[in-house]
């Protein structure tokens, strides 16, 4: 019986079949990873803005119990032994133990914002809804009970009453820091941009020798202008300030001290223990809107990522701008114009190539030739007035766009063809035995029939300048940029400015933040949000390109 | 009826609008095709460029030295005697001659004319009996007398701008102040002397006239109270010598002492302790019958510069041995000089140096490259005296027909060259030869390391674990979709794995870096039995799904295995992450690194080959998913129908006809795959731990070319040797990955025209 089973073993494994099953595995096994990193990010993205029950436990350490309250972070199973190597001491029957990464916040009471804790050490564990969590512009969260609310130093309210009245304050507080940050960052910015530009137009009339009395009497009264409007900005927002500092509110903190805490820091103020489901819901959302439309705080680990988005696109529009008009002309020539023959051959190949060169390589090129080459030439001949200090001969936003348009053109380039090559031969002879000329054949018939595969390529470029953090490094990408490369100020558009972006804050966040276990929820919201954007745009080049398959195929027939 | 019509004036001049609509419309055409043209082509000729580019930063590297000769002219103040030391400035402006009757002459070395002449004042019946220098970047010289003392003096040179016009004013300084101080206590002659001095601390060795070397070093110590200090002197007295000493040579550091006679016996001492100096090591430098003509060292002070009389320059440092003991090596030769060489001049920042000869040609070299930059002659005369300016820009050569020689030198890029890019080389303080990178340090004489081993090395090492990983399971994949999937289940599947091929590398190497990195440490045990049990697993659960009655075999139609094996992958693999600390405990006492170290000796970085291998190859699985999967679709169906009529099962069918036709595919695809790996740099570079280290081990970390580029280019001067060598390593990936990617394509267009044929 057993041999007749080994048998049937043998012939089973004759036909091949733990090849095909092996081979069916290997896709399980991809899909399984696709859609499990996918669901990882996810995850781990969109659960960052939910608001965490925030916990108050007992713990036993060193003999003592000692009472701490935090958000629990995740959980792991660690093997006792490993523990006990490590110094700790743990009843004997314990094999595999629980550990917790506790959240503490408070950063500036002592000590890091997380402590890991073991579950056997755990005494107790509550989750009073009188517990506040408090997200603040300095020196991340704070846990704790309210206990009152102080005006200039005095009592107005405690108990019950102080949560309301602090609300009500925060309000108020909250009015305040955005009329300061109105004034300094778009009124008083404008006008150091304008003293600036004053500067530099003064240099630029002392190097051509136009620089008489009367253009300095000019400048000088209108840099007096902008000095006496400045001091004047200057004394509002002390004033606001002097008004900000009002408030301060007192947190009992988990060792049972009572602190001050100034209310202008505040972010805002909730109680996550006694949210319900809805309350959270809208927190979830209101958070989700601060994120995508908010600027950085505390070295980008809190607060959104609006300038990163904004650089992202506005980079990826510059690059578009240049990689469409050339990338069509350069498949015109390819499929329409050049004769076929070894040397188009040849050149289809290497443009085919270079859609594989390594993108690291693009940015080397960026840095040298666009930068120190073309942006060091443009700097002497056009604002010599602001040497040293470069102007385009240093990263911008213009020479990263320029970088990225040649990296995407390949891509634009061959699907472009492709979609010329697709429109079928009769339609073009039509037109031609109709009287039209080659140009207007290519413009009114074959360029408009091969639009969808034009912007199938385009999309594609933009999926990948989107995705591409390496050329970027090196061709413009910081991690904070002072101002947007659009503002109010004239020219509007300044190209020459260095500008965020999604990807490289995922990195520099990732990677190089002093506190990256507090960063980290964010850089997966920000990886999440990538991750949709550059699938979003991919789908719909997969679904024009589909549409565009069926279109001909009608044609065709 | 002649008369025209007011019809036919109307088609007239209807035809001739017609006519000038007709040329317009033919002019708009030409313009577009000559506008297309010249944009098509600008499009081709800009990418073109991006290699040109490449190549114009890189080619200087390999440059060869050149020079130019601007002036030559008589010895200037001849009568301040014979040439004992030469010196240049900073600028090249101005050099100094120190004469052994103790005359400083500055003069410019344009045109010989002497800017100052000042001679050292020496006590009353005493002469002059050697010159010393130390390092000539501090530009100290002393002078050995004929009563046992030394003078000290220093050359200095102030930079001012008066009228925006830079001067420069030479001078010369004391630093131990103007009287002479006693450094042989006998008062013997002082025949040859060596100093080095550093701010606080000064040594002095001379040899004197019968004999004796004699040590003195100079402390000055600061009171407590910093308003007036002491001077401390130590003095020794060294093991004599068994010949005649001709050179002595003292180290920056003051810690290691040599002299030479000048049949070329060497004696290495060490003076750390100055009170009692030890004799390391004596040896011969040069073969029998040659003779040392010219010592020096190297900028740094730790190698030796040995020219012989037959004009062959070899370089030696003390490198450490088995017993720890310092031993004097010789590292490596220069014989392009053919004359006895004279005089040996070290560049002051480089690794570099000049040696002038007996048929009046100097030639420029650079040890850690080996290479010889040029040799140029100078003067038909022999060669007496050579000095090279600071900058390495310029040289000063003296004839022994007493005419001096100033020549412009253009060497921008000696460090480089292809033994040192891809040979083992022994850099100063190692102790042997090897493939090291490391372009940049804080300390000025510093030996750049600019092997470009270790990182490709590292580029290739990334690349093969994730081919590892990558390439069975995205060409079985493909095998699977093309060949076997139900058209209805492929038409998700192919999609959604290619999606992935868009996505943003940076995430990837984030997930790596933060996520899966802390994951495979702490459950390793459960990552290796996750790789053996899933591919048994899938095995096993086939066995016994082919023993299964046919009524449940049938719920999955054919072509759906994949699906239904998704849940036992995600079992299998959940059991064996779960079982992961179980095993720890049972089979590695708890402690996988632990048992990792101190079991079989292997080194783990969190940031290891493995994690970059699972997340690389997750990067390149759909790109040869895609290709491969093309190429085996791409079989036309005619050729399976036959094989599978004549009685042979799919697997066989798949195996004997369709692979081997769609093998060349499959191949372009593996090496489209390997291009792309070659070229990632976002996650080894936050996937590994950066370090270029030459290991193969798969839980250690490494270096790549694209990190490197990324880590080192935002921080490398513009056009430094640095800088270059950083394109030269993008040139390198560029070649790398457009043959490969060519090579793939060339393979796809002969593929595609075989189907097409078939």
């Amino acid at each position: 019986m057993a041999w007749a089973k080994h048998g049937k073993f043998n012939t089973w494994v004759g036909t091949g079949a733990p090849w095909v099953w092996l081979s069916a595995g290997a896709v399980s096994i991809s899909l399984v990873m696709v859609f499990g990193l996918l669901a990882l990010i996810a995850v781990k993205g969109m659960s960052y803005f939910w608001p965490h029950d925030v916990v108050e436990m007992d713990y036993r350490e060193a003999g003592a119990v000692t009472q701490l309250i935090g958000e629990i972070h995740g959980s792991e199973e660690v093997s006792a032994e490993r523990l006990r190597s490590a110094g700790m001491t743990l009843p004997s029957h314990e094999h595999m133990v629980t550990r917790y990464l506790l959240k503490m916040g408070n950063r500036d009471l002592g000590g890091g914002d997380f402590r890991s804790i073991i579950e056997p050490e755990v005494a107790a564990r509550r989750y009073p809804e009188a517990l506040v969590a408090v997200e603040r512009r300095e020196w991340g969260n704070l846990y704790g009970y309210l206990r009152a609310v102080k005006e200039n130093g005095v009592v107005v309210a405690e108990g019950e009453a102080a949560w309301d009245e602090l609300q009500r304050r925060l309000e108020r507080v909250q009015d305040l820091v955005a009329q300061i940050r109105r004034i300094e960052k778009g009124e008083i910015g404008g006008i150091n941009y304008k003293l600036e530009r004053l500067r530099l137009d003064e240099r630029g009339l002392e190097l051509k020798g136009r620089l008489d009395a009367a253009a300095r009497a000019d400048l000088e009264s209108e840099r007096a202008i902008q000095q006496q409007r400045y001091e004047g900005l200057q004394q509002q927002s002390s004033d606001l300030y002097q008004q900000l500092r009002r408030d301060t509110y007192t947190v009992e903190v988990a060792d049972g001290q009572q602190r001050d805490f100034p209310l202008a820091k505040v972010v805002q103020i909730y109680r996550p223990n006694a949210m319900s489901v809805l309350d959270k819901t809208q927190y979830y959302f209101a958070k989700l809107w601060e994120f995508v439309s908010d600027e950085p705080r505390e070295a980008n680990t809190e607060g959104g990522i609006f300038p990163a988005i904004f650089g992202t696109v506005m980079m990826v529009i510059i690059m578009s701008v240049f990689v469409t008009p050339f990338g069509v002309v350069a498949a015109v020539y390819l499929r329409e114009y050049a004769r076929q023959g070894p040397l188009t051959r040849l050149i289809r190949i290497a443009v085919n190539n270079l859609a594989g060169v390594p993108s690291i390589v693009y940015g080397v090129f960026g840095l040298g030739f666009f930068v120190y080459f073309l942006g060091g030439n443009l700097d002497q001949l056009f604002y010599p007035e602001a040497l040293p200090s470069p102007t385009f001969g240093t990263p911008g936003i213009l020479w990263a766009s320029l970088t990225l348009a040649i990296l995407t053109l390949p891509v634009v380039i061959v699907a472009t063809e492709e979609g010329l090559a697709r429109v079928p031969r009769s339609v073009r002879e039509g037109s031609l035995a109709l009287g039209a000329t080659k140009a207007e054949t290519l413009w009114r018939v074959v360029l408009p029939m091969a639009s969808p595969a034009l912007m199938t390529g385009l999309i594609l470029a933009v999926a990948r300048a989107a995705g591409e953090v390496a050329p970027l490094m090196l061709v413009g990408v910081v991690k904070l940029a002072p101002s947007l490369p659009l503002d109010g100020d004239a020219p509007f558009l300044h190209l020459d400015r260095k500008f965020m972006h999604l990807g490289f804050h995922i990195f520099d966040v990732g990677f190089q933040s002093p506190n990256v276990e507090a960063a980290r929820p964010l850089v997966y919201a920000t990886a999440f949000l990538l991750v949709v954007v550059i699938l979003v745009l991919n789908l719909a080049a997969v679904a024009i390109r589909n549409r565009l398959r069926e279109k001909y195929r009608t044609l065709e027939s | 009826m002649i008369s025209e019509t007011p019809q036919a004036s109307i088609s007239a001049e209807a035809a001739k609008r017609s006519h000038r609509r007709w040329r317009w419309r033919m002019a708009k055409d030409a313009l577009a095709r000559h506008g297309v043209a010249a944009g098509g082509l600008g499009v081709i000729v800009a990418i073109l460029l991006i290699f040109f580019y490449l190549l114009y930063v890189v080619v200087p590297l390999f440059k060869s030295a050149e020079t130019e000769a601007v002036a030559s002219y008589a010895l200037p103040a001849p009568a301040a005697g014979a040439t004992a030391y030469l010196a240049m400035e900073e600028q090249a402006e101005i050099g100094a001659r120190f004469t052994a009757q103790g005359h400083v002459v500055f003069f410019r070395v344009h045109d010989g004319a002497v800017v100052l002449d000042e001679s050292v004042t020496l006590p009353a019946g005493v002469t002059i009996t050697s010159v010393g220098t130390g390092i000539p970047a501090r530009g100290v010289v002393a002078y050995g007398l004929s009563n046992g003392q030394a003078l000290v003096v220093r050359q200095v040179y102030r930079v001012s701008f008066p009228g925006n016009q830079r001067t420069i004013t030479p001078a010369l300084e004391y630093p131990l102040g103007e009287a002479p101080v006693l450094i042989d206590a006998a008062g013997r002659a002082l025949s040859r002397i060596a100093v080095q001095g550093d701010g606080d601390q000064t040594t002095l060795l001379a040899y004197t006239a019968d004999g004796e070397l004699v040590l003195s070093n100079l402390h000055r110590e600061e009171s407590f109270l910093g308003d007036s200090d002491s001077v401390e002197t130590v003095s020794a007295v060294l093991p004599r010598p068994p010949g005649a000493v001709e050179y002595i040579l003292l180290d920056p550091e003051q810690r290691h002492a040599y002299f030479a006679s000048a049949d070329g016996e060497l004696h290495f001492y060490d003076i750390g302790d100055k009170s009692s100096p030890r004799l390391i090591q004596r040896l011969r430098v040069v073969p029998q019958g040659n003779r040392i003509t010219a010592l020096r060292f190297l900028t740094g002070g730790t190698s030796l510069l040995v020219g012989e009389s037959s004009g062959v320059i070899s370089q030696w440092f003390p490198v450490r041995d088995a017993r720890n003991n310092m031993v004097l090596t010789r590292i490596r030769d220069f014989t392009d000089q053919r004359g006895g060489v004279t005089a040996i001049a070290a560049e002051f920042a480089r690794k570099g140096f000049l040696a002038a000869d007996s048929q009046g040609k100097v030639g420029i070299y650079h040890t850690t490259a080996q290479r010889t930059l040029t040799v140029a002659k100078v003067s038909q005369t022999p060669l007496v005296n050579l000095a090279v300016a600071p900058r390495a820009d310029a040289l000063l050569a003296e004839g022994g027909d007493g005419q001096m020689h100033f020549w412009r030198i253009h060497n921008e890029h000696p460090e480089v060259s292809w033994s040192a890019l891809w040979g083992k080389v022994w850099y100063e303080g190692y102790g042997e030869p090897s493939y090291t990178w490391q372009s940049s340090s804080a300390s000025n004489d510093f030996e750049s390391k600019f092997s470009l081993v270790p990182i490709s090395f590292g580029t290739l090492k990334a690349a093969f674990y994730a081919m590892i990983l990558a390439a069975p399971l995205a060409i079985l994949g493909a095998i699977f979709t093309a060949h076997f999937m139900a058209p209805r289940m492929r038409r998700v599947v192919k999609p959604s794995v290619e999606v992935m091929e868009a996505l943003p590398t940076v995430i990837l190497g984030f997930l790596a870096g933060l996520w899966l990195a802390p994951f495979v440490e702490d459950s390793l045990p459960g990552i290796v039995t996750l790789l053996l049990v899933v591919p048994l697993g899938i095995v096993i659960v086939a066995y016994i799904w082919a023993q299964l009655p046919g009524r449940v075999r049938h719920w999955v139609p054919e072509g759906w295995e994949a699906a239904l094996l998704v849940p036992v992958v995600l079992l299998l693999s959940w059991a064996s992450l779960a079982l992961s600390p179980v095993f720890e405990t049972a089979f590695f006492g708890g402690d996988i690194r632990q048992w990792l170290t101190n079991e079989m000796g292997l080194a783990f970085d969190q940031r290891n080959s493995l994690v970059v291998g699972l997340a690389m190859g997750f990067a390149v699985i759909p790109t040869i998913f895609s290709i491969a999967e093309d190429a085996i679709f791409g079989v036309p169906k005619h050729l399976a129908n036959g094989s599978l009529a004549l009685g042979a099962t799919p697997w066989q069918t798949l195996w004997r006809v369709v692979l081997l036709t769609a093998s060349p595919g499959i191949f372009s695809a593996l090496m489209i795959g390997f291009g792309r790996a070659v070229g990632e740099t976002m996650i080894v570079l936050m996937a590994t731990g950066n370090t270029p280290v030459m290991d193969w081990s798969i839980f250690q970390g490494m270096r790549t070319l694209s990190a490197n580029i990324a880590v080192e280019m935002p921080e490398s001067e513009v056009n430094s040797t640095h800088y270059r060598v950083l394109f030269l390593a993008a040139l390198v990936l560029f070649m790398f990955t457009f043959f490969f990617n060519t090579m793939a394509e060339l393979v796809r267009q002969r593929l595609r025209r075989k189907y097409s044929s078939l």
